[in-house]
């Protein structure tokens, strides 16, 4: 059914891509980030919530079509479908079925509920393409209320102590859940790169957590024991650094280790992770029944192999996801 | 351990020496006596013994997770620690004991006498009922060795900050031998313990590199200019008829210089003096790898001491006849030195000689020519300088000789460790031998962490092999190495051994057929 070619995942009796990162005429689309959807495909089709995400980000002229959650569509005899990855909001996994063979490429996805995006569905396939982002046995996530308990407490530790809190996370995905997670704790000011995926997504009927976009007007009174959140790379702008008493923190699965919140030279770090931790993966991976697994991206040699000795067949796959993270030293987690 | 896990975690996190300080002005004022006296214990190298091996603690990990050994040392790779690697792939507690730092501390050291059956029930029991804030602090206790983000200097600081102490007071006796179980925390840093030790070193007194012109300076009158020898730093100390040499590491060496020891037992009076250890012959000082042959040996041998003597070149007098003189001025002090020195004069113990010299340009002159002497520049030292606790800025700079670099292409890398676990930050780098590269010098700082990501990115796209923590990569990057003293040496492949090697810059105009040859390198040793 699959064959991984230069350009992307391809179906071969479908004769579209999934998520390639070359020109294609055809391409089925996991989700918005930028190691997922590239700009330059003839045609995009991906799930009804990351259309307004592709036209922010590619262009508002790109050819876009929308598919529900379980919605199906006939693709020269391929029936495809978009199933909840639970990654971010509008992410999906593309199930494919030929000839009464299930193929599943998951994107990226989780299996914790963050509130914000729908909840990862399990979904029974032959072949499953699965990330393997946090593929060791460290990552290990606490639950979500705790995680969120956590992040408010220290917000509010700053807030006592006349401090703002910026948190950095990835536009897309991570700064909506920053602000679910601090909802009514603290007034929140995002960075405008956030601000234009907010308005993206509130376009398309999603309630978001009330925010300010930070801009030149923004007083120092304003920041004064609030929340703002801005993207990994923007941590250290002039707007930023200009804040007279802050805290900094990082939002990241990355997190979990020592050696990478010191890395990062950040207040504080926080494993809040999009990707599914160790066992998540390898739930996820057992529960769709597949008699034939490839990994993707992340620690893939290292699952691969887990994988192999635990009576799973699977490959490696080399391909062009998760590099983004790979080049910037692992803070932009997607 | 609570209150204590806080304060690692602040340490480990931030990098703002304001808020580490702090985070231990918080633990301070709310911490128990005993836990206090822990923490500095800990925090000044003072570590218990390690009564489990850590071979013990990965078997025990890897058999209530069932993780494949394999996998432990994949997951081992990208944390860094073994300690937190542990913590991090065990499940969740089943319940949490609220135990302070020092009841912990004293459960580990009862654990001596114990079986192994014993210590595996503790240790895994532990394991059950802490949650892994500390969890990990106690598999670090376990280990025998702790190490966060704080230095000694800071620490002190610290101390000095919240008990408003005068920083040498602290730094003296928190530095020196004590027992938990003998002190009170608050004799301690007060220094009430100070005098029992005849032993205890002073804090060394370290200069900044000279960060502008020396005739900045102001008047060269002032100055005391001496060469910068490239040994090893020694505090000697005779006191009471004994005599302790101590090493910069505060490391006391005094077995691997007997000739230094058996001169000095002869001079008169109570001392301590400040200088430079330096393999010496011929009048000449030897080449810092020659010194090195004579390092670490307990005991050295007749014939290692007459081909490699060593000796003492002093340089400042902290203590005389009982009376600490570290805050008279250095004149005074050096003129006490030569005193001392004329009545004991002795070919292991000498004066490192003053460079008179009547202007900065012709003082600027004998610091190029540094290296002929084997040093590798100049101190300048104010002449009203007391002898400082550590680094001060502005009484005493190190002017060094520019440091001899050379190209090298990177051909393994290795990930670090702690803050730098994510990434690939140790490397090895070779030269040219004919058509071959050969290793010359493992370096790991002088890049940005920009550069570092870059070439990690670069590591992961070029690496060999994928197991294990070694990267044999393509040899393609060109750096520029620094080094501040070169000498033959037949533990490496390359022939020479580099002193104190770093990268200065990343040479992306340079390619592999840019990078030195071993032959041409080698004309540099003197």
């Amino acid at each position: 059914m699959l064959q991984f070619t230069p350009k992307g995942i391809y179906c071969i009796p479908g004769r579209f891509y999934i998520d390639p990162w070359l020109p294609v005429d055809l391409a089925v689309i996991t989700h918005g980030h930028g190691d997922h959807a590239r700009a330059g495909m003839q045609k995009y089709l991906c799930h009804h919530l990351t259309v307004p995400v592709l036209k922010t980000r590619i262009g508002p002229d790109i050819t876009v079509q929308g598919l529900a959650y379980n919605e199906p569509l006939l693709i020269n005899g391929v029936r495809i479908s978009m199933h909840p990855a639970g990654h971010i909001i509008g992410s999906a996994q593309v199930r494919l079925e030929y000839r009464g063979k299930v193929t599943v490429i998951s994107g990226d996805y989780k299996v914790q509920d963050d509130g914000l995006s729908t909840p990862f569905e399990l979904v029974k396939c032959h072949e499953f393409v699965t990330e393997s982002t946090f593929g060791l046995p460290i990552y290990k996530w606490q639950t979500v209320e705790k995680q969120h308990e956590l992040l408010q407490d220290w917000v509010q530790q700053n807030r006592d102590n006349g401090k703002t809190s910026v948190i950095s996370g990835y536009s897309l995905g991570k700064a909506q859940r920053i602000m679910k997670a601090l909802e009514d704790i603290a007034p929140l000011y995002v960075h405008t790169a956030i601000g234009r995926i907010n308005q993206a997504y509130e376009s398309v009927g999603i309630r978001l957590p009330a925010y300010q976009v930070l801009d030149e007007h923004t007083t120092a009174a304003q920041l004064d024991q609030s929340v703002v959140i801005v993207p990994p790379a923007l941590l250290d702008t002039k707007m930023i650094r200009k804040i007279p008493r802050k805290a900094d923190a990082i939002c990241s699965g990355w997190m979990q280790v020592r050696g990478a919140r010191r890395w990062q030279h950040a207040d504080a770090g926080f494993p809040i992770s999009d990707h599914a931790d160790w066992q998540g993966l390898l739930t996820v991976v057992k529960e769709t029944g597949a008699e034939q697994v490839y990994v993707t991206h992340g620690q893939t040699a290292v699952f691969a192999r887990y994988l192999n000795e635990s009576g799973i067949t699977a490959a490696v796959i080399q391909t062009a996801f998760g590099e983004e993270e790979e080049q910037n030293g692992k803070p932009a987690e997607q | 351990m609570k209150a204590f896990g806080t304060l690692i975690a602040t340490l480990d996190t931030t990098n703002k020496t304001t808020l580490k300080l702090e985070a231990i002005d918080r633990f301070l004022s709310e911490a128990e006596e005993r836990d206090k006296l822990w923490f500095l214990a800990l925090f000044t190298g003072k570590r218990p013994r390690r009564n489990v091996s850590t071979a013990l603690l990965r078997q025990w990990a890897m058999e209530i997770t069932g993780i494949p050994e394999w996998l432990f040392r994949e997951s081992y790779t990208a944390v860094g620690d073994l300690g937190e690697t542990i913590s991090l792939i065990l499940p969740e507690p089943v319940a949490y004991s609220e135990r302070s730092l020092s009841e912990w501390m004293e459960l580990i050291a009862g654990l001596s006498n114990k079986t192994e059956e014993e210590k595996k029930d503790f240790v895994i029991h532990a394991w059950q009922h802490l949650p892994h804030a500390e969890r990990f602090i106690f598999n670090t206790l376990l280990g025998g060795s702790f190490r966060a983000g704080i230095s000694a200097q800071s620490l002190i600081n610290a101390l000095d900050t919240h008990y408003s102490i005068d920083a040498s007071t602290v730094a003296h006796s928190v530095m020196g031998h004590w027992a938990i179980d003998e002190v009170s925390f608050d004799d301690l840093i007060k220094g009430g313990y100070t005098d029992v030790q005849s032993s205890r070193p002073y804090p060394f007194c370290l200069a900044y590199p000279l960060d502008r012109t020396a005739a900045a300076l102001g008047d060269i009158s002032e100055w005391q200019a001496e060469y910068k020898w490239d040994g090893i730093r020694g505090q000697v100390i005779k006191r009471n008829g004994q005599v302790y040499i101590w090493s910069r590491g505060e490391e006391l060496v005094t077995e691997q210089f007997p000739e230094i020891r058996d001169a000095l037992l002869q001079w008169n009076g109570d001392f301590v003096l400040d200088g430079e250890l330096l393999a010496f012959k011929d009048d000449r000082v030897l080449n810092f790898s020659d010194l090195q042959k004579r390092l670490n040996r307990k005991n050295p041998g007749k014939k290692i001491i007459q081909e490699i003597p060593v000796m003492l070149y002093a340089y400042d007098v902290l203590e005389w006849e009982g009376e600490d003189c570290r805050h008279r001025g250095l004149a005074e002090r050096r003129a006490l030195l030569e005193q001392l020195y004329r009545e004991n004069a002795c070919p292991e113990v000498r004066l490192s000689p003053v460079i008179e010299c009547p202007s900065w340009e012709t003082l600027a002159n004998m610091q190029q020519q540094a290296r002929d002497v084997n040093s590798e520049g100049l101190m300048l030292k104010h002449k009203a300088s007391p002898y400082h606790t550590g680094r001060k800025r502005g009484d005493w700079w190190k002017w060094k000789t520019a440091p001899m670099t050379i190209d090298a292409v990177l051909i393994y890398a290795q990930k670090g460790s702690g803050r730098r676990s994510g990434h690939y930050t140790d490397y090895t780098f070779a030269v040219k031998q004919g058509d071959e590269l050969v290793t010359i010098a493992k370096a790991y700082s002088g890049l940005t962490d920009q550069e570092i990501k870059e070439v990690s990115s670069f590591v992961n796209k070029n690496a060999v092999e994928k197991f294990g923590p070694v990267r044999t990569v393509r040899p393609e990057l060109v750096f520029e190495i620094a080094f501040e003293g070169i000498g033959f040496s037949n533990r490496h492949k390359s022939g020479v051994a580099l002193r104190f090697p770093r990268i200065v810059r990343w040479r992306r105009d340079k390619t592999v057929r840019d990078i030195d040859d071993i032959e041409e390198i080698k004309k540099m040793i003197r």
